[in-house]
């Protein structure tokens, strides 16, 4: 049992880091500012082939691993947590189902573009009215001869409106419950299709989350992904592999804000003296740093577990639902000890506090994790 | 076409500390990085290469832990990598160094050999220029542009501190590169991920069949006697003068200095 990371890992993971200090860190407050999608950050890492990590280099990928793929996740979540979901959804939830589920013609399609950045992926599960309970789908697929004509919305979507391909859901038989529900791919120029209401967030502010609507949408049967009544299975599979991604982001924002709170501890002084000399802070800093670093042996794990092929959605969940709670309860104490001035924009502790939030709620809320778990622990 | 690019592990003098008591460089724990200037010239390289199609290796020599220099390198695009390392290479000042690099730069078929200017540690600019002198090819130094290339010629502009000239070199030939010539790329994904797959080449004394006095401290006719600052040992004037006199007042003594 070894827990370093390789030399290849080690390598990547400075990259991604030295990626994320010079490109990534200056644009943080301002696109939570002006809650502004940074597409120029997308470009600058479509050109540093990190659109498309864990895939093939014969289908455009980076021949990378999912560890490699959730260092990139971390490093660039240490400084802006917009922009690691943007990667997380792109590569997650998109292009991941895509490779698992899609056919030799299908990946040809979409895999080249999706892996070099030319396209941006997202996935749309969520309804207004299927939150937690996904299978509760009022999109409705009704097939036809030559394909199907979708009706419904879905909410919520990340990367919505700058993604290029969509992975969505639908009831093609209301009848079988979740086993009624497909699979589909959508182009973003399919008539009928529109990307709605952009939503005014709480946290990741630049990431672009909207309501898609679907009105009489005409979908090729080529389009389907994975076989009809298989879209549930395929969703939920699609979201193990994605809770692993949020998880890591989950773990940046962590870092991130312990050594945002490092720094500020050692100048900051009140009663004489620098407030990092003081116990309180001292043994707040030591409890926190220790969560980070379980939360980032059960994330990479997880990913681990995934690379060799093994079961890993309990690891998975356990991750997820470790890291996003490390996030908040680190990004919490940090704001308290720098105090008043954690409070205002000035300082990135309460951007890191809002954006920490959502890791707790989207990709499955930490109570899904928690069925999760308890499902393998009494079955 | 095949490039060449001379490169450097120096100690990253941005992060440098004085040892109060000796008034010496405090080396221990100081991160190393890739030489500015090199770093310039390994841009160039990859830009030619992407332009015209070229089979780019860095060359460094230096102790065993270059290799992970020469690693980020490989992370950044550049196809080859060889680590010139032995003991008996320790201690080399510039001219056992260029001796060395040219006895291995011989071994090798080379269009283009770029180098840095010159190296943040040493900040001689020598190596690159006798490297050229005992392969016995051209050179420029400076360049700040190389504007075309083919299979006989590069063609460059060369800075110097009021003006530039045009040159075009036949081919094979060494210049030196200025790191304000262009913004270095990092490394990307794909690139960095194969790193550790490629081979660096491993180069030792007995590779290049050199007489034992010419390389490392031996060959080295440099001697440091001492290092030490030099003070600074001018005097000052303090007048208070209306911005107009104290305009002439410092031309004059400017032109004293002139003549």
């Amino acid at each position: 049992m070894d827990f370093s990371l390789s030399k290849k890992h080690t390598l990547v993971q400075s990259m991604f880091h030295d990626f994320a200090l010079k490109e990534v860190k200056p644009l943080a407050a301002q696109i939570d500012e002006e809650e502004r999608f940074p597409v120029e950050t997308v470009v600058k890492m479509r050109n540093l082939n990190m659109m498309g990590i864990p895939f093939p280099s014969a289908l455009g990928g980076g021949d990378g691993d999912t560890l490699a793929y959730i260092l990139a996740v971390e490093q660039l979540s240490r400084f802006c947590a917009t922009t690691g979901v943007i990667l997380s959804a792109h590569t997650s939830l998109c292009s991941a189902p895509i490779y698992a589920f899609g056919t030799p013609s299908q990946k040809q399609r979409y895999l080249p573009k999706l892996n070099s950045g030319e396209w941006l992926g997202a996935f749309g599960l969520t309804e207004p009215n299927a939150g937690t309970d996904a299978g509760g789908q009022q999109t409705i697929a009704i097939k036809q001869e030559d394909g199907y004509v979708i009706n419904g919305s879905k909410i919520f979507i990340t990367n919505a409106g700058y993604a290029d391909v969509y992975i969505i859901f639908a009831m093609t038989d209301k009848s079988q419950g979740t086993r009624g529900i497909s699979a589909f791919i959508l182009e973003k120029d399919t008539p009928g299709f529109t990307v709605g209401k952009k939503e005014k967030k709480l946290g990741i502010r630049g990431s672009s989350t909207c309501e898609l609507i679907f009105n009489n949408v005409h979908l090729p049967k080529e389009n389907l992904l994975g076989e009809e009544g298989k879209g549930f299975k395929i969703a939920m599979s699609t979201l193990d592999g994605g809770r692993i991604g949020i998880a890591a982001q989950a773990l940046g924002i962590a870092q991130g804000a312990i050594e945002q709170t490092v720094a500020y501890v050692k100048q900051r002084k009140q009663f004489g003296k620098p407030i990092g000399a003081f116990q309180n802070t001292q043994f707040k800093l030591a409890d926190l740093e220790t969560k980070i670093e379980a939360t980032r042996l059960l994330v990479y794990r997880a990913a681990v577990l995934k690379d060799q092929g093994r079961p890993y959605s309990n690891e998975a969940a356990m991750a997820k639902l470790y890291a996003s709670q490390t996030a908040m309860e680190v990004t919490v104490e940090c704001l308290q000890l720098f105090g008043g001035y954690g409070y205002t924009r000035d300082y990135p502790i309460e951007r890191m506090m809002r954006d920490a939030k959502i890791t707790e709620i989207y990709e499955g809320t930490s109570e899904v994790q928690r069925m999760v778990i308890s499902g393998n622990l009494l079955r | 076409m095949n490039i060449v690019i001379l490169v450097k592990q120096v100690p990253d003098t941005t992060e440098m500390k004085i040892d109060k008591t000796t008034g010496t460089l405090i080396r221990a724990g100081v991160p190393s990085i890739i030489n500015p200037d090199d770093l310039a010239a390994i841009e160039e390289a990859l830009v030619l290469k992407a332009k015209y199609g070229a089979h780019c290796a860095v060359v460094t020599m230096g102790p065993p832990q270059a290799e992970e220099m020469l690693r980020e390198i490989l992370g950044r695009g550049i196809d080859t990598a060889y680590l010139l390392s032995d003991s008996r290479f320790a201690g080399a000042d510039t001219w056992a160094t260029s001796t060395t690099l040219a006895a291995f730069l011989k071994t090798l078929d080379v269009d283009l050999i770029l180098a840095g200017r010159q190296a943040i540690d040493g900040d001689t600019a020598q190596v690159g220029p006798q490297t050229a002198e005992k392969l016995g090819i051209p050179q420029v130094t400076c360049v700040e542009e190389i504007l075309s290339l083919n299979d006989h010629h590069i063609t460059v502009q060369k800075a110097y501190e009021t003006y530039s000239d045009l040159l075009e070199v036949d081919l094979p030939c060494l210049l030196t590169t200025l790191n304000s010539m262009n913004q270095p790329r990092g490394m990307n994904f794909v690139d960095a991920w194969k790193a550790y797959d490629k081979t660096i080449v491993r180069i030792g004394f007995d590779d290049l069949h050199l007489p034992l006095d010419q390389v490392g401290l031996k060959g080295s006719p440099t001697q440091v006697k001492k290092t030490f600052t030099r003070s600074v040992q001018s005097g000052f004037i303090k007048q208070e003068l209306s911005p107009e006199d104290a305009a002439k007042t410092v031309s004059e003594i400017l032109k004293a200095y002139m003549e």
